[in-house]
Protein backbone atom coordinates (compact mmCIF):
# COMPACT_ATOMS: atom_id res chain seq x y z
CA UNK A 1 0.00 0.00 0.00
CA UNK A 2 0.86 3.41 -0.37
CA UNK A 3 1.27 6.37 2.10
CA UNK A 4 2.09 10.09 2.01
CA UNK A 5 4.74 11.18 4.82
CA UNK A 6 5.40 14.20 5.69
CA UNK A 7 8.64 15.25 7.56
CA UNK A 8 8.87 18.41 9.75
CA UNK A 9 12.02 20.14 11.41
CA UNK A 10 14.84 18.45 12.16
CA UNK A 11 13.45 15.01 10.29
CA UNK A 12 13.26 17.07 6.88
CA UNK A 13 16.58 18.58 7.05
CA UNK A 14 17.49 14.46 7.77
CA UNK A 15 15.97 13.25 5.16
CA UNK A 16 16.18 16.37 2.46
CA UNK A 17 12.09 16.40 1.41
CA UNK A 18 9.19 17.79 3.39
CA UNK A 19 7.05 15.19 1.48
CA UNK A 20 7.20 10.98 0.38
CA UNK A 21 4.91 8.50 -1.17
CA UNK A 22 6.19 5.25 0.50
CA UNK A 23 5.29 1.30 -0.27
CA UNK A 24 4.58 -0.25 2.73
CA UNK A 25 3.29 -3.92 3.13
CA UNK A 26 -0.57 -3.88 4.40
CA UNK A 27 -1.62 -3.92 8.23
CA UNK A 28 2.11 -1.62 8.59
CA UNK A 29 1.85 -0.36 12.57
CA UNK A 30 3.70 3.06 13.50
CA UNK A 31 6.13 1.19 15.49
CA UNK A 32 7.05 -1.08 12.65
CA UNK A 33 7.04 2.03 10.32
CA UNK A 34 9.59 3.73 12.87
CA UNK A 35 11.84 1.07 12.04
CA UNK A 36 11.56 1.01 9.08
CA UNK A 37 12.54 4.62 8.43
CA UNK A 38 15.20 4.16 10.91
CA UNK A 39 16.90 1.87 8.87
CA UNK A 40 15.95 3.63 5.97
CA UNK A 41 17.75 7.03 7.01
CA UNK A 42 19.98 6.06 10.26
CA UNK A 43 20.27 10.07 11.10
CA UNK A 44 16.63 9.75 12.71
CA UNK A 45 17.69 7.25 15.10
CA UNK A 46 19.48 10.13 16.69
CA UNK A 47 15.94 11.67 16.92
CA UNK A 48 14.85 11.97 20.66
CA UNK A 49 11.07 10.82 21.17
CA UNK A 50 9.79 11.55 18.09
CA UNK A 51 6.48 11.61 17.76
CA UNK A 52 3.79 10.57 14.59
CA UNK A 53 0.36 11.62 13.68
CA UNK A 54 -1.98 10.19 10.97
CA UNK A 55 -4.29 12.12 9.29
CA UNK A 56 -3.51 15.24 11.42
CA UNK A 57 -3.88 13.42 14.79
CA UNK A 58 -1.26 11.96 17.19
CA UNK A 59 -1.04 7.96 17.11
CA UNK A 60 0.65 5.76 19.53
CA UNK A 61 3.02 2.67 18.32
CA UNK A 62 0.31 0.38 18.06
CA UNK A 63 -1.81 2.17 15.79
CA UNK A 64 -2.40 0.60 12.37
CA UNK A 65 -1.45 2.33 9.22
CA UNK A 66 -4.00 2.26 5.97
CA UNK A 67 -3.76 2.49 2.58
CA UNK A 68 -3.80 6.22 1.68
CA UNK A 69 -3.09 7.63 5.23
CA UNK A 70 -1.04 10.82 5.36
CA UNK A 71 1.40 9.89 8.26
CA UNK A 72 4.10 12.88 9.94
CA UNK A 73 7.12 12.50 11.42
CA UNK A 74 7.11 15.13 14.40
CA UNK A 75 10.29 15.80 16.12
CA UNK A 76 9.86 16.84 19.57
CA UNK A 77 7.88 20.36 19.11
CA UNK A 78 9.62 24.06 20.07
CA UNK A 79 7.00 26.16 19.69
CA UNK A 80 6.23 29.25 21.91
CA UNK B 1 -17.67 28.28 20.45
CA UNK B 2 -17.14 29.68 17.33
CA UNK B 3 -16.80 33.34 18.36
CA UNK B 4 -15.67 32.85 21.68
CA UNK B 5 -12.24 30.80 20.05
CA UNK B 6 -9.49 32.52 17.96
CA UNK B 7 -6.73 30.71 16.46
CA UNK B 8 -4.35 31.46 14.09
CA UNK B 9 -1.15 30.87 12.76
CA UNK B 10 0.70 33.43 10.15
CA UNK B 11 3.87 34.66 8.69
CA UNK B 12 2.47 37.91 9.64
CA UNK B 13 3.53 40.11 12.11
CA UNK B 14 1.20 39.38 15.50
CA UNK B 15 -0.54 42.38 16.90
CA UNK B 16 -1.87 42.36 21.05
CA UNK B 17 -4.78 44.63 19.79
CA UNK B 18 -5.80 42.55 17.59
CA UNK B 19 -5.94 39.50 20.10
CA UNK B 20 -7.40 42.08 22.97
CA UNK B 21 -10.26 43.45 20.93
CA UNK B 22 -11.17 39.62 19.64
CA UNK B 23 -11.20 38.33 23.67
CA UNK B 24 -12.85 41.97 24.65
CA UNK B 25 -16.50 41.49 26.00
CA UNK B 26 -18.74 43.11 28.31
CA UNK B 27 -18.57 40.67 30.71
CA UNK B 28 -15.39 40.32 30.92
CA UNK B 29 -13.72 41.57 33.92
CA UNK B 30 -10.06 41.33 32.84
CA UNK B 31 -8.39 39.94 29.68
CA UNK B 32 -4.88 37.71 30.95
CA UNK B 33 -1.92 38.11 28.28
CA UNK B 34 0.99 35.88 27.67
CA UNK B 35 3.28 37.49 24.89
CA UNK B 36 6.27 35.11 24.17
CA UNK B 37 9.50 37.28 22.89
CA UNK B 38 12.47 35.99 21.06
CA UNK B 39 15.28 36.28 23.28
CA UNK B 40 18.98 36.88 22.51
CA UNK B 41 20.67 34.43 24.15
CA UNK B 42 20.16 30.52 24.73
CA UNK B 43 22.81 28.73 26.84
CA UNK B 44 25.05 31.51 26.76
CA UNK B 45 25.18 31.44 22.90
CA UNK B 46 24.00 34.85 21.11
CA UNK B 47 21.14 34.11 18.95
CA UNK B 48 20.67 35.75 15.27
CA UNK B 49 17.53 34.99 14.40
CA UNK B 50 14.81 32.37 14.71
CA UNK B 51 12.98 29.98 12.09
CA UNK B 52 9.50 29.03 12.98
CA UNK B 53 8.17 26.29 10.90
CA UNK B 54 4.55 24.13 11.63
CA UNK B 55 2.13 21.15 10.65
CA UNK B 56 0.20 23.92 9.86
CA UNK B 57 -3.59 22.44 9.51
CA UNK B 58 -2.52 19.78 12.21
CA UNK B 59 -0.89 22.68 14.73
CA UNK B 60 -4.39 24.51 13.98
CA UNK B 61 -5.95 21.61 15.23
CA UNK B 62 -4.30 21.13 18.58
CA UNK B 63 -4.72 24.51 19.14
CA UNK B 64 -8.28 24.62 19.02
CA UNK B 65 -8.12 21.24 21.38
CA UNK B 66 -6.03 23.62 23.78
CA UNK B 67 -8.87 25.87 23.19
CA UNK B 68 -11.71 23.86 24.07
CA UNK B 69 -9.93 22.32 26.87
CA UNK B 70 -9.51 25.56 28.66
CA UNK B 71 -13.46 26.04 28.28
CA UNK B 72 -13.92 22.87 30.54
CA UNK B 73 -11.32 23.52 33.10
CA UNK B 74 -11.67 27.18 33.81
CA UNK B 75 -14.57 29.65 33.85
CA UNK B 76 -13.39 32.53 30.91
CA UNK B 77 -15.36 34.44 28.26
CA UNK B 78 -13.51 33.81 24.76
CA UNK B 79 -9.65 33.21 23.77
CA UNK B 80 -7.35 33.83 21.72
CA UNK B 81 -4.09 31.57 20.72
CA UNK B 82 -2.04 33.18 17.51
CA UNK B 83 1.13 31.92 16.25
CA UNK B 84 4.01 33.24 14.04
CA UNK B 85 6.04 31.37 11.83
CA UNK B 86 9.08 32.28 9.27
CA UNK B 87 12.28 34.26 10.15
CA UNK B 88 11.86 35.93 13.66
CA UNK B 89 14.49 38.63 14.81
CA UNK B 90 15.26 38.99 18.45
CA UNK B 91 11.91 41.49 19.96
CA UNK B 92 9.86 39.65 17.97
CA UNK B 93 7.07 38.01 19.08
CA UNK B 94 6.25 34.54 17.97
CA UNK B 95 3.27 33.19 20.32
CA UNK B 96 0.48 35.47 21.77
CA UNK B 97 -2.15 34.09 23.97
CA UNK B 98 -4.89 36.28 25.49
CA UNK B 99 -7.96 35.14 27.93
CA UNK B 100 -11.03 36.92 29.08
CA UNK B 101 -12.70 35.73 32.17
CA UNK B 102 -15.35 37.52 34.57
CA UNK B 103 -12.28 37.29 37.10
CA UNK B 104 -8.89 37.09 36.91
CA UNK B 105 -8.02 33.56 38.29
CA UNK B 106 -9.60 31.91 35.21
CA UNK B 107 -7.66 34.17 32.94
CA UNK B 108 -4.32 33.66 34.71
CA UNK B 109 -4.86 30.17 34.77
CA UNK B 110 -6.30 29.31 31.45
CA UNK B 111 -3.44 31.54 29.60
CA UNK B 112 -0.63 29.70 31.47
CA UNK B 113 -2.06 26.00 30.73
CA UNK B 114 -2.51 27.45 27.25
CA UNK B 115 1.26 28.24 26.59
CA UNK B 116 2.63 25.05 28.59
CA UNK B 117 0.08 22.35 26.84
CA UNK B 118 1.33 24.66 23.48
CA UNK B 119 4.57 23.80 24.29
CA UNK B 120 4.32 20.03 24.40
CA UNK B 121 1.72 19.19 21.97
CA UNK B 122 1.41 21.94 18.94
CA UNK B 123 3.69 20.97 15.82
CA UNK B 124 5.34 23.99 15.90
CA UNK B 125 9.59 23.66 15.84
CA UNK B 126 12.23 26.19 16.40
CA UNK B 127 15.48 26.62 14.69
CA UNK B 128 17.77 28.79 16.29
CA UNK B 129 20.75 30.74 14.59
CA UNK B 130 23.90 31.18 16.11
CA UNK B 131 27.19 32.40 14.25
CA UNK B 132 28.61 29.57 14.44
CA UNK B 133 25.55 27.02 13.08
CA UNK B 134 21.79 26.68 13.44
CA UNK B 135 20.05 23.82 16.07
CA UNK B 136 16.89 22.27 15.85
CA UNK B 137 15.32 23.17 19.82
CA UNK B 138 14.87 20.52 21.75
CA UNK B 139 16.34 18.18 19.63
CA UNK B 140 19.25 16.43 20.38
CA UNK B 141 20.83 14.60 16.65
Amino acid sequence: MKIRTLFFGIAKDIVGHSSKIIELKKKTTIGQFQVYLTEEYIDLKGVNNFAFAVNEEYATSDHQINENDTVAVIPPVSGG
Amino acid sequence: MKNKISIKITSKKLNMQTCYDLVSDDSSGGIAFFVGTVRNITKGKTVNQLDFSSYETMAEKEMKKIALQTFKKYDIIKIAIHHAVGELQIGDIPVIIAVSSAHRGAAFDACQYTIDTLKQTVPIWKKEHFDDGEVWVNTHP
